[in-house]
């Protein structure tokens, strides 16, 4: 099967009809390069067209039938032959029979459902793509067009601050607070650090941000952790009585929003770790969830006119269970 | 196009910290030194004591000064009862330095005074790298070792009883673990 669209004789190609209009949006590939793709949400039309270009004009291309899928599918990269569709649609475009010139074949997907958001990680993608095929008796022409999904919530109803009171009894007593439990990805985590008891040495204080995609299931569950960022909040010894502010911005950081039991396939999320090191190069730490979401943009006049139908007529969940409402969250 | 509405990042209201507090001696003093290395005996029976001096405001300990003589094995049985009995992990000792016990040096062996330097200063790390852990400092070894005359190598290995909290102390029930690495 040849993948990038070039049999022998013709050039396949997919076009979206709202090429010029719709937005890119940036998304890792599985070897950690950055590529821009087409942007979507959850109801969006998908429409555009299949075109195809004879290298050869006098050659006729005999075919078993022509048809575009959309697929969204999640692949763990340990079971790489299974992927697990969780969207599957298909368009047939041309019946068996010869294409004699170069030609385009309209499709369209009305309303997708996209669940999901696109994730590349670790362990396990999740994509969406659009794929035409033409069928032949030995070598089929199959031609692939990513695109990259986002998932958006509105501020959540309740968001209440994280406060809680840890240590070692009679050598370190610190309350931690962090002002909500819930972030969007462009948000500023606000807490401080008071500390009540202060018998070690402490040298400095950091607050890391640790992702963990977690796949499989049952006796085969697999944690990959990964420290998205390190920030120092103290340099030096505290005492008692004293306070230390907390102020991260996370647009800084590659983050996702939180992804629960998606497919019931996998989970990415997101601990806040707070780590205090004494001037042994000891380490005591305290680990807290946060939840992270997307905030859509504000919506905007030139938005395509399928969009605004798309996001009046969906209600969808989001992965935090909270209700989404597609006509997008802005202040 | 970026949110209209700037995120409030003002800090969160914290009690303000009494003076005392601020200014009073901190809550974590422990220093201990090794020096003072004295050579004791004669001939093959010679060896080395360090005078192991400890000043502490930390409650745990019983005493805020003190100061006693060990020599090396001390050191070596401290680090095997730590092992043990404690969940830590312990810092290696300056090494045991066997080639230099056997005969026919040229030099002093392990008396030579820039071999005991190094282990004086090896000793004040390990001490002080052990004392200041809260594990380490439940245990009563470590505190025989730093505060009794002698080590009795025949006591019975145990926990510290911890300080009793006086009557209406309010000790919060949900306070959590830090967890220590």
């Amino acid at each position: 099967m040849s993948f990038f669209g070039f049999g022998q004789s013709v050039e396949v190609e997919i076009l979206l009809n709202d090429a010029e209009s719709r937005k890119r949006a940036e998304h890792k590939t599985e070897d950690g390069k950055k590529e821009k793709y087409f942007l979507f949400y959850d109801g969006e039309t998908v429409s555009g067209k299949v075109s195809l270009a004879l290298k050869n004009p006098n050659k006729r291309l005999e075919h078993q039938g022509i048809k575009i899928e959309f697929i969204g599918q999640i692949e763990l990269y340990y079971d790489r032959g299974n992927h697990h569709e969780f969207v599957s649609l298909v368009k047939d475009l041309a019946r068996p029979g010869e294409i004699s010139q170069s030609q385009a074949f309209d499709f369209e997907f009305t309303h997708v459902e996209k669940p999901y958001e696109s994730y590349t990680g670790q362990n396990v993608k999740l994509r969406y793509f659009l794929r035409a095929t033409i069928s032949r008796r030995l070598n089929d022409v199959v031609k692939e067009m990513d695109i990259v999904v986002h998932t958006l919530s509105t501020y959540p109803e309740l968001n209440s601050s994280i406060k809680m009171e840890v240590g070692i009894e009679d050598c370190l007593h610190i309350e931690f607070e962090y002002n909500k439990s819930k972030y969007h990805l462009k948000d500023v985590i606000v807490g401080k650090i008071y500390f009540l008891l202060v018998r070690i040495k402490i040298k400095h204080m950091e607050i890391d941000i640790i992702k963990r995609e977690t796949t499989g299931t049952g006796p085969n569950v697999y944690h990959e952790n990964d420290t998205i960022a390190k920030y120092e909040i103290m340099d030096g010894a505290p005492v008692r009585g004293e306070s230390i502010p907390i102020r991260l911005f996370l647009a800084g950081y590659e983050l996702t929003p939180t992804m629960r039991d998606i497919n019931k396939k996998f989970s990415v999320r997101y601990y806040l770790n707070l780590v205090l090191i004494d001037e042994e190069e000891r380490r005591y730490f305290k680990q807290q969830e946060v939840v992270l979401w997307r905030k859509g943009d504000i919506v905007r006049k030139s938005m395509s006119h399928q969009a605004a139908i798309a996001s009046q007529r969906f209600e969808g969940t989001t992965s935090l269970g909270e209700k989404s409402v597609q006509s997008w969250a802005f202040d | 196009m970026s949110d209209t509405a700037v995120a409030d990042t003002r800090r969160l209201n914290s009690k303000p910290q009494d003076l005392t507090d601020a200014y009073g001696p901190p809550s974590n003093f422990l220093e201990i030194d090794i020096f003072n290395p004295q050579t004791v005996g004669v001939g093959r029976a010679r060896f080395t004591t360090y005078e192991v001096r400890m000043r502490t405001n930390l409650p745990i300990f019983k005493l805020k000064e003190s100061c006693v003589r060990r020599r090396y094995s001390d050191f070596e049985w401290l680090k095997n009862e730590l092992e043990r009995d404690s969940k830590i992990v312990v810092p290696p000792l300056p090494g045991k330095a066997l080639k230099r016990q056997l005969p026919f040096r040229g030099d002093e062996g392990i008396f030579e005074e820039s071999f005991i330097e190094e282990r004086r200063q090896g000793l004040e790390q390990f001490i002080n790298k052990i004392a200041g852990h809260p594990l380490a400092q439940n245990e009563r070894c470590l505190h025989m070792f730093l505060q009794e005359e002698a080590i009795d190598r025949n006591y019975v290995p145990g926990k510290v009883e911890k300080e009793v909290k006086p009557k209406g102390t309010w000790w919060p029930w949900r306070i959590g673990r830090l967890a220590l690495s």
